[in-house]
């Protein structure tokens, strides 16, 4: 080999190792990519939901209703019997089996949802009015195309009777879509067409507000002792590598920590977000510390030196000069925390947040959920319709992450001083 | 009610800040005397004597108050009842008592728990009142004794700057108290259990069933039993299932993360640098549980299709999927800790390979990489301690079944796995079924331990040589 050749191999080497850097950036890029692109695809169905428009007579005789009935008699009243009649009227069935049928295309709750409508609309007592009630999961599912149709029947968890129903409905343009409120104000349910993230969006909120408060002064307290008072000494060594260590513990451990002392000594009620949020502030405040104490030593000395020579004792010049400036990257870093804890799991399972909640907490200390276990819940389901729901929670779940972290990006380029 | 007695206490000390501080600039003015310090700081001392001893004895309460009043139920149960309980039984009649109490009971009203339920009203009672009281007195007398150092002109900064300090010491304990909590959470149930399950059993035990284990009282376990329990405790094929997976993990992101590092180290420029590097630290933004349900649903269905093509029997919870998805998770910890190795490496000693006439390449290759090996074996050791104590990826792609198996076709199952399968809903207290997922957590929590102790160390060495 000569050495022109022997400089071209040299040559082709160079370039096939940028060539190989490059391919995996763009891996990683292309990952991050088709990750978002499965959830939102997945998820973007599951803001609408499918409803069959139905011809009500809110007749007060049938309902044995007084003829200007207050809410709290309509609150009272069965619906069931009105209801039944009215969806039976849609299509003309035959036998027992049939009907059934036909009540299955609606969601379970229909008579629930008659009677919403009508405390909303009181002025309809006595009239024919269109109501467009929730679809069962399966014509939901099927309506937004998500639903193979052409499999053989026994295959099928919709009858070709249901079938027939759907698109003599579809011809008369009686199934709409509308915009699915449901999903951000019910609690959970078995039904994925009435499930919600309500009760979620509340446990995590709780959560996040403890943490918050448990967690923010604490850490702030803790890295300006280390960074500003702690005397150098053994006892310092001993935090610090404390810190440093729990920042990379599991955050499973935490969970068995909130298990065993927090549930098991102190006897705290068991899947309530108050010590969700114990157990998580435990885990976020090394991981708050670190920026913290980063931020703190940013601020270069001569700040803390001004303060001194014109009299400042320490704590002042601390308090008034350096942790004012810090103040930026603090923030920011407390927000990063805070999102890691709200994406948080494994410890909220292990603390019992896994419970099926139906109510939307009104406490800290009520039983909930939190959204990263409502999509850990929902994963876990059979239905179709829990899919597109579980997408959807991630898509809400991530985009709060979102927002934070541009926050934290956003104090830090906005407010940080750049000392140079 | 506690929050309510915090918010009294929390008043009460911001307006005796400006008590004290308005007072103490009367006396100055009338007295002709010069204080000490800023009439803030007076402010704040007595507001702080005010607060804090109050507020401790609040917290230090509120933490016993609940074992005083379960050991006051216990004794009333077992002094009036001729038949006596285990403890386990107590514990029971005592939740049963408090859901009673509490009205949420759902299950057979006995005359024991009516009457439990009012005498655990009347201890309520009483401990609200002696609370009350003696938060009351011990207000009274520290604010009195804080009011007449203030009087005496005492020096005030230096005063609330000690306390300042201590609360600031404190407050930085709360992390070394959280390791001696975690400790002793897992001590605790692990002595009970490794006083049923022999420790080598255990670490060395070869099958892995813990849903077989239905033994309650450990101390009549006669040796056959123990045969039994010795098997369904094994936790070889969980350590061999995480190590698995982590592997699969870290053949995906060792390579891919270290590359992307290298050229954004090297190679790419400015603007390059400034888009990807932000979006692949998303990678590391993303909930795990996010990539469980992306594992879990779409890339494992996908791997049992492509085998089903070629013939192959493919688990849908095989260890390739959640090891793959584990692995993309983990490409950015070791791409942005090795960036910021690379970048460490001094500039001379890249002049110096370029001088003799080396290729970029070359030069990273013989030089800046050797440089930075130390740095970069450390952020692959972190990497690996985040493998094999992540949760949701395995808990919901990988498998249950523990089986010792090297095809990543095959399902797996790992030690987090199972620590939540066991802990998921009810658990029966006192079970070495329960405590074997402590015994888990304990292992687990060792193995980071000492990779993380390992990897600081080698990171924070290597930092030192080129500071």
């Amino acid at each position: 080999m000569n050495k022109d050749q022997l400089l071209k191999k040299r040559y082709r080497a160079e370039k096939r190792f940028k060539f190989y850097g490059l391919v995996s950036i763009t891996l990683a890029i292309l990952f991050v990519i088709f990750l978002v692109n499965v959830i939102f695809s997945k998820g973007r169905t599951a803001f609408q939901r499918t409803t069959i428009a139905v011809e009500v007579n809110f007749n007060t005789e049938e309902l044995e209703l007084s003829s200007n009935a207050s809410i709290e008699e309509i609150q009272d009243a069965d619906f069931y019997d009105l209801s039944i009649n009215s969806l039976l009227k849609l299509y003309k069935t035959e036998g027992a089996k049939q009907e059934k049928e036909l009540l299955r295309v609606f969601s379970p709750d229909h008579d629930i949802e008659i009677k919403n409508f009508l405390i909303k609309n009181l002025d309809n007592l006595n009239k024919n009015v269109i109501v467009n009630l929730t679809t069962s999961d399966d014509i939901d599912q099927l309506h937004k195309g998500n639903y193979p149709r052409h499999l053989p029947e026994e295959r099928r968890r919709i009858s070709d009777f249901q079938l027939l129903i759907y698109d003599q409905l579809v011809k008369e343009n009686k199934v709409n879509k509308v915009f699915n409120t449901f999903f951000f104000t019910n609690g959970d349910s078995r039904n994925p067409e009435l499930a919600g993230i309500g009760g979620s969006l509340f446990g995590s909120f709780f959560t996040i507000i403890i943490t918050l408060i448990l967690s923010f002064p604490i850490a702030i307290f803790a890295s300006i002792y280390l960074e500003e008072f702690a005397p150098k000494n053994r006892i310092t060594d001993f935090i610090e590598i404390n810190i440093n260590n729990l920042a990379a513990v599991p955050s499973i451990v935490f969970g068995l920590l909130g298990l065993g002392i927090l549930l098991g000594t102190f006897d705290l009620p068991r899947s309530t977000p108050l010590v969700a949020g114990i157990t998580l502030s435990l885990m976020t405040l090394p991981r708050i510390i670190i920026p913290c104490r980063a931020s703190l030593k940013a601020v270069p000395p001569s700040i803390r030196e001004g303060a001194l020579a014109v009299g400042a004792s320490k704590v002042q010049s601390v308090m008034h000069h350096v942790v004012p400036l810090s103040i930026p990257g603090t923030l920011s870093g407390t927000i990063i925390g805070l999102a890691q804890a709200l994406g948080e799991t494994a410890p909220l399972i292990l603390i019992g947040m896994v419970a099926f909640v139906v109510d939307i907490p009104a406490t800290p200390i009520d039983p909930s959920a939190s959204l990263p276990v409502q999509v850990y819940l929902w994963s876990e389901q059979a239905e179709r319709g829990f899919v597109e729901k579980t997408s959807a929670t991630i898509m809400v779940l991530l985009s709060f992450l979102i927002v934070m972290n541009f926050i934290a990006v956003y104090l830090r380029q906005k407010f940080e001083k750049k000392w140079s | 009610m506690n929050l309510a007695i915090i918010v009294l206490i929390v008043l009460f000390s911001i307006s005796s800040f400006f008590f004290a501080r308005t007072k103490v600039k009367k006396i100055a003015i009338s007295n002709q005397t010069k204080l000490n310090a800023l009439p803030d700081y007076y402010g704040f001392y007595l507001s702080l004597w005010c607060a804090l001893p109050a507020l401790l004895i609040l917290i230090v309460w509120t933490i016993f108050e609940p074992s005083i009043i379960k050991a006051f139920i216990f004794q009333g149960i077992s002094g009036e009842n001729a038949q006596t309980y285990n403890n386990s039984e107590l514990n029971l009649i005592y939740q049963q008592i408090k859901s009673f109490h509490f009205g949420y009971f759902t299950g057979t009203i006995t005359e024991e728990i009516i009457r439990g339920a009012e005498s655990y009203k009347s201890f309520l009672s009483i401990a609200q009142g002696s609370k009350i009281v003696l938060l009351a007195t011990i207000i009274i007398f520290t604010t009195l004794y804080a009011l007449k150092k203030i009087l005496n002109n005492n020096k005030a900064r230096e005063d609330v700057e000690k306390i300042f300090k201590g609360l600031l010491f404190v407050c930085s304990l709360v992390a070394i108290l959280t390791t001696i909590g975690i400790i002793f959470a897992l001590l605790f149930e692990s002595i009970k259990f490794f006083s049923v399950i022999n420790i080598f059993d255990f670490l060395f035990g070869t099958s892995w069933s813990p849903q077989r284990a239905f033994v309650r009282d450990a101390s009549t376990i006669t040796a056959e039993e123990y045969a039994d329990l010795k098997n369904a405790f094994g936790t070889v094929p969980l350590f061999a299932g995480t190590a698995f997976i982590a592997l699969i993990a870290m053949i995906v992101a060792v390579p891919i993360g270290l590359f992307s590092g290298i050229y954004m180290a090297e190679y790419a420029n400015t603007k390059v640098r400034k888009y990807s590097k932000p979006i692949i630290e998303i990678l590391a933004g993303i909930p795990t549980v996010v990539y469980g349900f992306f594992a879990a649903l779409t890339v494992g269905p996908f791997f049992r299709e492509i085998g089903e093509k070629f013939g192959l029997e493919v688990s849908s919870e095989s260890a390739l999927a959640a090891g793959l998805v584990m692995g993309v998770m983990i490409i950015p910890y070791i791409s942005s800790l090795s960036d910021d190795v690379i970048n460490a490496v001094p500039q001379s000693l890249r002049d110096g390979s370029y001088a003799i006439g080396a290729t970029k390449s070359e030069t990273i290759k013989r030089v800046v990489f050797p440089a930075a090996l130390p740095g970069i074996v450390g952020s692959v050791l972190l990497a690996v301690s985040r493998a094999i104590g992540e949760t949701m990826i395995v808990v919901m792609a990988a498998g249950l079944a523990a089986n010792l198996t090297l095809n990543p076709l095959e399902s797996t199952t790992t030690i987090t796995t199972q620590i939540v399968m066991i802990l998921v809903g009810d658990q029966e207290f006192d079970s070495p079924k329960t405590q074997s997922a402590f015994a888990l957590g304990l292992t687990l929590f060792f193995a980071t331990l000492v990779l993380n102790y390992i990897a600081l160390r080698v990171v924070k060495k290597y930092r030192e040589k080129y500071e």
